[in-house]
């Protein structure tokens, strides 16, 4: 039974292996591709369905009982993860069958995908920290890839910052698992949590938690987010969308993980800091997204935002707040996804990412301009789109904890995004037409089906919240209560 | 033993700190594989260095030695090789196309 967790895994990975034997054969591979990603969705809803009305799911890989094996753990959360994953990359990669140039095409973009998308999924599924630790490895490796393939001067130059940093910043991940696992004597998330729990969060346990905090924080763009804006914009626009949706939500998952799975002793220390992180965070992020002129430096800067305001909900920690942040989460790599694509399609047509260069598009691409302007009310939280539930939840929580300063920071940034993302709509779409006759009709048809999927997603998360809200309390009934999770993995359920 | 490992690493840790701050990007990849030994000797020193037998039923000791840092310990190593490949090969290309391997040139310019 338990054994349907691993195909998040491995039916990307072998058919990743696969492509690699029929390199030429691009259709093929677009077929292979999507077909995986299908099953993988199918598989990961039946396990949503499967918890909803049974227990967590839990994997002993090989074989070995609990806190000697590796786990995978299917809780509520993961299981929604994975499957918002897989079919955000499905979108992405629906956008990129058209607009990937052949060149990368036939260099393995499309295993390199899939292999990122393995990583992403063994990260939420993961029930060990140093076999996250692996996963987080094979994604990145992807992900490096994915940024410096066509080896433009830009994509060179970014990605030799983007591997710089993120080396540094496994290699902290290392040495912050060494430090638990002398203190702890275990590496199992939840018999950490358990022994963390028996010998209290003393002073020593609270720094691990912080190099993990640094670590994550580096990871999902979190205060410490420098090098995003520049390495976000280097790759071709459906990579782009891939990552924004992707990587750093990873991150924010491994956050909200550690900190309401193992350190969640100490609040008044650790939470204070991630709240004041991501206070920090969501102003700087919407200063850059005002100040700058380029459609991809713009989105990405919104990428840093929606962090901060997630991990604003996490910092709380009411239970209503921490739905909030995970209904959130979901939007924000639908939303996401929507915006990169589109704004990929807008650079496509217009040849730059200049906005100054930008004007008129509304009479030649209308279904784009409004899948854009759904997407920037998407952003802001406009009812009845689903931002607006996980900004509602997160501020009631937030304000019946008495955090008023950062909800109203908060608050302003969420103003700022509406106006960096409307300030994109109103250059490329309204004014004169500067277009010439041959570009009218050049590129961005390939936007709209993923485009239209992503709106109606969006507006059925938002529209369909009470049907959606039983996943989310699941979710959150065990990031609020983990002895659900340690019960799960520590005591054996008969299969 | 473990005192002197533990020195050693943290003198490690200081040249790899200092190589990774140059501007110099084959020092920077120095720096980071120094990094990482630093590490992987921290993380066996401070786990406990040889206690006991091996850990294998055979030994038939009273005493075994915890596998798991070791185990780490190989993983990582694994991952780190192949990094610095992938890094040295990423740095090798951009110098061939940027002409340089100066950081501080490798800032980027808005025309492109």
């Amino acid at each position: 039974m338990s054994n349907l967790l691993i195909y998040p895994i491995i039916v990307p990975l072998l058919t990743a292996m696969v492509l690699v034997f029929v390199r030429d054969r691009i259709k093929l591979q677009q077929w292979l591709t999507v077909l995986s990603l299908l099953i993988t969705i199918g598989i990961s809803l039946y396990n949503i369905y499967y918890v909803s009305t049974e227990h967590i799911l839990v994997l002993e890989l090989g074989g070995w009982s609990a806190p000697y094996g590796i786990v995978l753990v299917g809780d509520m959360m993961s299981l929604i993860l994975v499957t918002v994953a897989c079919f955000v990359s499905l979108m992405c990669l629906l956008y990129g069958f058209q607009s990937i140039e052949m060149g990368h095409k036939k260099h393995f973009i499309y295993p390199m995908i899939l292999i990122l998308v393995t990583g992403v999924n063994g990260s939420f599924l993961t029930g060990d920290i140093f076999n996250l630790f692996v996963f987080f490895e094979v994604m990145l490796i992807a992900s490096y890839v994915l940024i410096a393939l066509g080896g433009k001067k830009i994509q060179l130059r970014e990605s030799i910052k983007y591997v710089l940093i993120n080396v540094v910043s496994s290699t902290l991940f290392v040495i912050a698992t060494a430090y638990l696992y002398a203190a702890t004597g275990t590496l199992n998330m939840a018999h950490l949590s358990q022994r963390i729990a028996e010998v209290g969060q003393d002073g020593l346990l609270t720094a691990i938690s912080f190099l993990y905090l640094i670590v994550f924080g580096l990871k999902s763009g979190l205060l410490l987010f420098y090098w995003l804006p520049g390495s976000y914009s280097a790759p071709s626009p459906p990579v782009a969308a891939l990552f924004a949706a992707l990587l750093t939500k990873v991150g924010v998952y491994t956050v909200i993980r550690t900190f309401t799975l193992m350190f969640y002793h100490q609040p008044e220390i650790t939470h204070t800091v991630i709240l004041w992180m991501a206070a920090i965070t969501m102003i700087l992020g919407a200063l850059g997204a005002v100040s700058h002129w380029e459609i991809k430096k713009i989105l990405a800067y919104n990428v840093i935002i929606s962090v901060g305001f997630i991990l604003f909900g996490l910092a709380v920690g009411t239970e209503q707040s921490l739905s909030g942040s995970f209904y959130y989460l979901i939007h924000d790599m639908l939303s996401k996804a929507l915006i990169f694509i589109t704004g990929g399609a807008i650079i496509n047509i217009f040849g730059t990412d200049k906005l100054k260069e930008f004007s008129g598009l509304i009479l030649f691409r209308p279904l784009l301009g409004w899948l854009f302007f759904i997407g920037v009310l998407a952003l802001a939280g406009v009812p009845p789109l689903s931002g607006f539930v996980g900004k509602v939840k997160i501020l009631q929580g937030a304000l019946s904890a008495g955090e008023l300063a950062v909800s109203i920071i908060g608050l302003l940034t969420s103003l700022m995004v509406l106006y960096s993302v409307l300030k994109i709509f109103i250059h490329s779409f309204w004014g004169e037409t500067l277009m010439s006759e041959g570009q009218e009709y050049s590129t961005g048809k390939s936007a709209l089906l993923p485009g239209t999927i992503l709106v109606a997603s969006l507006f059925a998360l938002g529209i369909g919240a009470e049907w959606v809200n039983p996943y989310i309390a699941q979710a959150t009934e065990v990031m609020v209560n983990p002895s659900l999770y340690i019960e799960a993995v520590l005591t054996k359920i008969s299969p | 033993m473990e005192t002197l490992i533990i020195i050693l690493s943290g003198i490690l840790f200081t040249i790899a700190t200092y190589l990774i701050l140059n501007k110099n990007f084959l020092r920077i990849v120095l720096g980071l594989t120094l990094f990482s030994h630093a590490t992987h000797m921290m993380l066996m020193a401070i786990n406990g260095l040889k206690r006991g037998g091996a850990p294998l039923l055979g030994e038939r000791t009273d005493v075994y030695t915890d596998p798991i840092p070791q185990a780490l310990i190989l993983t990582s190593i694994v991952i780190s090789f192949a990094l610095t490949a992938l890094l040295l090969v990423l740095g090798y290309r951009t110098y061939i196309e940027l002409g340089t391997d100066n950081m501080k040139k490798l800032r980027g310019e808005s025309h492109e």
